[in-house]
């Protein structure tokens, strides 16, 4: 079966889904609902067999806010197809696990809740795989600093014992870090400032695609 | 007829005795049988394995009997990017050694956080356990390594331990609070 075959086929059996836009592989959106008959369909019918990956989205302040991802690979053809469906509900978004078709789904989504606090109904364990239990945020969503906030440690015995706390990182300074000056490519990859990572606004000269920024006048 | 009794030196028996303070002898052994827990978290760990190998040969001090038990190691190596997540192993391992014992904060990540400026990483290990030396690299080599612990090895050549082995030691302070 070629990549035209499964497409046509697919979009006769599920009307719903629409082509996504796309700069390698084939792509399509899909409805919430109809995810799991999909996953289904693509994994018996046309030969993706393997789950590559599962991620989300975080479109911050449109809505759906919330998009999963999964990317799916034929091994026999050798073939990708990318399923993208938008999350029910903003505030608390939910996607239908699909775990039972693919165990390797388990702690590809196990991560996705950790990161963006998607919960995947139906998930036999969902608990956070990366950051601790616990922990009151969800990293990778938009809103969040890549510093952090505040908050306890994990262990309250040795918090207690040592005074230590989760601290939002500094982005800046300290003895490690190298000046910010000279060409992009040879210097080291950082953040310049704390506006690229914080939800302030940026400097009229940084948000500029092509502002004047140290590397314009710098190579020497 | 009458006996002489020797006090004191006794010229017999030169040549046998080494007089010294209790200090340097306790250190001296102490110094050159520093026993690792290798704490390794991170790439920091596979230099630390290269030192443990034959080209650079830790064993030449004394440090090749890496421990996986905390009761039987004296110097906790820090080799890596230490999480929030991983602080309260690292701190609880550091609990069960026995004193006399000492940290070595080897590479960028233990030292400071390193590269990770971010939520999810500790910002230098001496936020948790006092740390002994601080090796600079990312990672470090293994001759950063050897002569860090060559330093630690002057660190403890200098310490007093005869006033220490007949009371408990007091608990060190972590280095950020003491300034």
């Amino acid at each position: 079966m070629s990549e035209t075959d499964f497409t046509t086929a697919l979009r006769e059996r599920f009307p719903g889904v629409t082509e996504r836009p796309s700069l390698d592989l084939a792509a399509y959106d899909c409805p919430h609902g109809e995810l799991q008959d999909i996953l289904r369909y693509l994994r018996d019918d046309a030969g993706f067999d393997m789950l590559m990956d599962v991620t989300a989205i975080d479109a911050y302040e449109e809505s759906p806010r919330f998009t999963v991802v999964y990317h799916l690979f034929s091994t026999a053809r050798r073939e990708y197809v990318r399923i993208a469906t938008p999350c029910e509900d903003d505030a608390e978004p939910r996607a239908p696990s699909v775990a039972d078709l693919w165990p390797a789904a388990d702690w590809h989504e196990r991560e996705t809740y950790d990161m963006f606090g998607i919960t995947f109904t139906g998930h036999p364990d969902l608990r956070r795989i990366l950051m601790w239990d616990g922990y009151p945020y969800f990293p990778l969503r938009k809103e969040f600093p890549l510093a952090g906030h505040e908050v306890d440690l994990p262990a309250p015995d040795v918090a207690e014992r040592t005074g230590a706390k989760v601290l939002p990182a500094p982005m800046m300074g300290g003895p490690f870090h190298s000046p910010q000056k000279g060409p992009m490519s040879r210097r080291e990859p950082r953040a310049d400032d704390e506006s690229w990572t914080e939800t302030r606004e940026k400097d009229a000269a940084q948000a500029l695609p092509d502002g004047p920024r140290d590397f314009k006048h710098s190579d020497t | 007829m009458s006996t002489t009794t020797e006090y004191g030196y006794n010229s017999k028996v030169e040549g046998e005795v080494v007089v010294s303070r209790a200090d340097a002898v306790i250190n001296w052994i102490r110094r050159h049988s520093v026993w690792p827990m290798p704490m390794g978290l991170a790439c920091c760990a596979i230099e630390l394995m290269a030192a443990g190998g034959s080209r650079f040969d830790i064993s030449r001090f004394g440090m090749e009997v890496m421990r996986f038990s905390p009761r039987q190691s004296d110097c906790m190596i820090v080799a890596g990017t230490v999480t929030y997540k991983m602080a309260e192993v690292v701190r609880r391992i550091y609990d069960q050694m026995a004193e006399p014992k000492w940290v070595v904060a080897m590479g960028a990540c233990a030292s400071t956080g390193g590269m990770y400026r971010s939520y999810a990483v500790l910002q230098g290990v001496d936020r948790i356990v006092p740390v002994d030396v601080y090796i600079s690299g990312c990672p470090p080599r293994p001759e950063a390594l050897l002569d860090g612990m060559m330093r630690l090895q002057e660190k403890i050549r200098n310490e007093s331990s005869t006033r220490g082995l007949f009371k408990d030691r007091k608990a060190r302070e972590l280095a950020y609070k003491e300034a």
